[in-house]
């Protein structure tokens, strides 16, 4: 007979003093030497734990009417804005709002650990005047115990597992995955694995809509699934709820990821009972068991490049193998923290202080993360792209060179080899040079040998960023074997959208 | 033992560096240099014998040095123990002990790559 017990018994354990809590980084080898039925008799709780960047993260406020009273309709704290469209004093502040005097290293992020450490915080609001509503502006300084209510409603926290970050360009990329370094310099990853709370319950036979999780440090509780909840592809999340007032700053961290933005380390931890074997099993799970895959964030699309799967067990390892190469890993999550979550909710359980919650419904097995449809697309550089581009050999002189441009409609000259493959770049300003310092030799010693270049089928708004980046203003259009196919210019950008508004 | 050279105008394009390997005989390895046409900052590497006579070496000819005992400083109440510092370095200034970040100061050579890679702004160059 299959080995179970109810939540009701493991409540009364709790009562009584009598309940085996363990972590989940512990359950492995307790399932491994007394198989999943002596697990459910040995063990009543496995805590689970997870602390990292949620950046769907944010509070709703309820400041109390002044007098006379107002109807916010924008509002900011400390000089972030919050959302004031929700009702005459409540505001949504979300994490990632950055300020409009410190730029993204201060944001709402920032304003919600503010306000849980016991600092005040700026208030000043616009109201749109009515007549139960007179009052157009207010300004006032609030401490968080001032606040009528203060309830974080975090619409996506605690993914089952994350995409391991990697970077395949020539260039550092600032991301919410931390900096990566050009040529696969490094991988990073987030998420607690083996403490996952998703992880650990992937069927949910017990996560489910409202229940008692540890969050930021207090009790709070599941609202649902959260957004982009996606449990066929590995990729379910939570939406959670708890009040701020509670919550304590050691699990509420605010960050900011270099220009990317702010976002919000949150602590998330739910307990999950050994009700049956299959509880057991699942909590079972190990580092090794959590598959990741390791998308290449050099590719600026939405279907970045998937180079291969891992999982929790190597990237903790500290290395990946990436195309033959050992690229050392790092973590963005902090897996000490996590084990403060699971550690601090087993606590609470053994204490007698967290009871745990029947689930009013499971979370949903199927979810729906799908792209967004769009209606309105810009074109692709293969669209607007100079198709007559004229390029020249590695051998001709600078003369000749200079001849090809005055001739042409382009500044820009892509010197290309033999078989067509694009070798380098010369201007009309690297002619000018290479003539004034008495230079007339061959384009190949004045050409830039570090091209910038799009391909036919990229959106313009990636060719545009990238001749933004690093100020330039054309790109050599080339196909998948290198070879230059157009040009696109910023005069080509500026006429598809000084055209666009003349329509 | 790392040392950071300040080198002032007027000196930056005497070949400083060799001079005193030559007068020294010190194994010397650049870690970072970062030298224009009025100024200069250049984080060396000595073995500890040879640092202190290198440090005067390099003072008589007028360059201000700096032993760098204490490059980075992290400090504790800010730092979650994330890890983002660790892979982007360099010279492997910090790893991961039981999943607590620990530094090793000997190793940095003050790039600055850890500072901007912290989410929580918890590392700091000294003398920066």
């Amino acid at each position: 007979m299959e080995a179970k017990k109810s939540l009701s018994e493991i409540n009364e354990r709790i009562r009584d003093g009598s309940v085996r809590v363990v972590t989940a980084e512990e359950m492995p080898s307790i399932v491994e030497e007394l198989g999943p039925d002596g697990a459910v008799r040995e063990v009543d709780v496995v805590t689970t734990g997870t602390f990292g960047a949620m950046c769907s993260s944010g509070v709703f406020l309820n400041l109390g009417h002044s007098d006379p009273p107002i109807k916010i309709s924008r509002a900011w704290l400390n000089q972030v804005e919050a959302y004031g469209g929700v009702a005459a004093v409540d505001l949504f502040l979300g994490a990632t709002q950055p300020s409009e005097d410190r730029g993204i290293e201060y944001g709402g992020a920032h304003v919600i650990e503010d306000l849980v450490s016991g600092r005040a915080v700026d208030v000043m609001g616009e109201g749109v005047g009515t007549d139960c509503y007179p009052r157009m502006e207010i300004e006032t300084t609030l401490h968080l115990e001032d606040l009528n209510q203060a309830l974080m409603v975090n619409p996506r926290n605690a993914y089952q597992r994350y995409n391991a970050a990697t970077n395949s360009s020539d260039r550092t990329l600032h991301t919410y995955m931390g900096t990566l370094l050009p040529h696969f310099g490094n991988v990073h990853y987030s998420g607690a694995g083996v403490l996952n709370p998703i992880s650990n319950d992937p069927g949910f036979e017990y996560i489910g809509t409202g229940v008692r999780i540890f969050l930021g440090g207090a009790q709070g509780y599941i609202v649902g699934p959260g957004t982009q909840h996606s449990p066929g592809t590995g990729f379910a999340t939570l939406m959670v709820s708890g009040d701020l007032k509670r919550m304590s700053s050691e699990f509420l961290r605010a960050a900011t990821f270099t220009k990317y933005g702010p976002t919000l380390y949150v602590g998330v931890g739910v307990p999950i009972p050994i009700l049956n074997e299959r509880l057991a099993l699942s909590t079972a799970v190990r580092d090794s068991d959590i598959t990741v895959p390791v998308v290449d964030y050099g590719v600026q699309r939405r279907d970045r490049p998937v180079l291969k799967s891992t999982s929790y067990a190597e990237l903790r390892s500290g290395f990946v193998e990436i195309n033959g190469k050992e690229v050392p890993t790092a973590s963005l999550s902090s897996f000490h923290m996590a084990r403060m979550v699971a550690g601090t909710l087993k606590k609470w359980i053994e204490r007698g202080e967290f009871l745990l919650t029947e689930q009013a419904e499971p979370l949903s097995k199927s979810g729906v993360s799908r792209p967004m449809k769009q209606t309105k697309e810009l074109p692709y550089v293969g669209d607007v792209m100079n198709r007559d581009v004229v390029t020249v050999g590695e051998n001709i002189s600078v003369p000749e060179a200079a001849r090809v441009i005055v001739g042409s409609r382009f500044d820009h000259l892509p010197v290309v080899s033999d078989d067509g493959k694009l070798m380098g770049i010369i201007t009309t300003w690297d002619i000018s040079k290479a003539v004034a310092n008495g230079n007339i030799s061959r384009v190949s010693e004045i050409m830039t040998r570090r091209v910038y270049t799009a391909t036919p089928d990229e959106p313009i708004e990636l060719a545009a960023r990238t001749m933004d980046i690093h100020s330039i203003s054309a790109l050599p259009v080339v196909d998948k074997d290198n070879r230059v196919i157009g040009m696109i210019t910023s005069n080509d950008l500026s006429r598809l959208f000084a055209g666009r508004r003349s329509i | 033992m790392k040392l950071m050279l300040r080198v002032a105008p007027g000196i930056v394009r005497k070949p400083l560096i060799a001079s005193v390997i030559l007068e020294t005989g010190a194994l010397i390895n650049i870690e970072r240099a970062s030298i224009d046409a009025v100024s200069g900052e250049i984080v060396l590497d000595v073995s500890d014998d040879k640092c202190k006579q290198v440090k005067d070496a390099f003072e008589r000819r007028g360059v201000d040095v700096v032993l760098l005992e204490i490059p980075v400083m992290r400090n504790e109440e800010e730092c979650v123990h994330c890890g983002a510092c660790i892979a982007i370095c360099p010279t492997g200034t910090f790893r991961f002990d039981d999943w607590k970040v620990v530094t090793d100061p000997g190793k940095c050579i003050q790039c600055g790559a850890c500072v901007t890679a912290c989410p929580h702004r918890a590392l700091q160059l000294v003398l920066r």
